[in-house]
């Protein structure tokens, strides 16, 4: 049987905490991993490892943090995610929230996307196809 | 001063482990700094050494196809310290390895017994690609480090570990 959403939120904690150097209370389901929890890019790799590990799942290069759509710059215009990227990144990250990025979809925005929440929307996921 | 703070291998299995020694010496200019009337090893060059030992356990898994960088230490824990005369171990077993990086993890032994946890994660950065700007020392491997490895396979004396 797969873990609750509890339990797993509870795994990814710890998970955090020793790939970031943060505090038990800093991850919240809505704090961004760039902003709120200092993640820098090497980071995000030590997180996918570290994610693999915890719950015996694989994980391909670019999807959990869709980096190579986010990449692309077919997809930016003036500073802003064109509506056929802002398509291709919703499909690339089904697990993360688009709903406030969306109304203004401006570059600097993206790394919001990657939150705790985006993480455990993710694991879940691959957990129930297991 | 030579940038090599390991001395030899004294295991090697391809892709999976690798353990080098290195002996504390006080002809070792450094330790008259730290500290003047008491040489301790520092513990940053104890990290140094087991990411050449684990560095170059990486880069010969893959066939040194690509340059390994140091990029994170993931964990850097010493429970003692090391003074001349002492001989330190680097144990260090690769954890994960694909085209990206490579985690391993490792234990630093004081005279055969374990003294600390040094885990790390490898990017690998490929050769054609390589930075300007990013000097030669900054790989974990270079031609150096290949004749330590070499001396271990060689036919030459080999050493069993401690």
């Amino acid at each position: 049987m797969n873990p609750s959403r509890d339990e797993v939120f509870e795994k990814i904690r710890d998970v955090l905490t020793d790939a970031l150097g943060v505090d038990d209370e800093e991850v919240v389901a809505e704090a961004t991993l760039q902003g709120d929890l200092g993640a820098e890019s090497i980071d995000f790799l030590d997180m996918v490892f570290r994610l693999e590990k915890e719950f015996s799942i694989e994980i391909p290069k670019g999807e959990l943090f869709a980096d190579e759509v986010w990449n692309n710059p077919d997809y930016v215009e003036n500073d802003m995610v064109t509506p056929a990227g802002l398509e291709k990144f919703k499909e690339a990250m089904p697990h993360a929230d688009f709903s406030s990025f969306e109304q203004e979809p401006h570059v600097s925005k993206i790394p919001d996307l990657s939150t705790v929440n985006t993480i455990v929307n993710y694991v879940e996921s691959k957990l129930a196809l297991a | 001063m030579r940038w090599i703070w390991i001395d030899s291998f004294v295991d090697f299995v391809a892709g999976e482990r690798a353990s080098a020694i290195k002996n504390v010496t006080l002809a070792e200019d450094h330790l008259h700094d730290h500290f003047p009337g008491y040489p301790i090893m520092p513990a940053a060059l104890m990290i140094e050494g087991m990411a050449q030992t684990a560095g170059i356990l990486v880069g010969e898994a893959r066939g040194f196809a690509e340059n390994v960088i140091l990029a994170k230490i993931r964990t850097a824990e010493f429970e003692d310290y090391a003074v001349p005369g002492d001989q330190l171990r680097y144990d260090a077993v690769v954890e994960s390895l694909d085209e990206r990086a490579a985690v391993t993890a490792g234990t630093v032994h004081l005279n055969g017994e374990p003294i600390g946890r040094i885990d790390l994660i490898f990017s690998h950065v490929n050769k054609a690609a390589k930075v300007p700007d990013l000097p030669e020392h900054n790989f974990v491997f270079t031609d150096q480090f290949t004749s330590l490895l070499a001396a271990f396979r060689g036919p030459g004396r080999k050493r069993s570990g401690t």
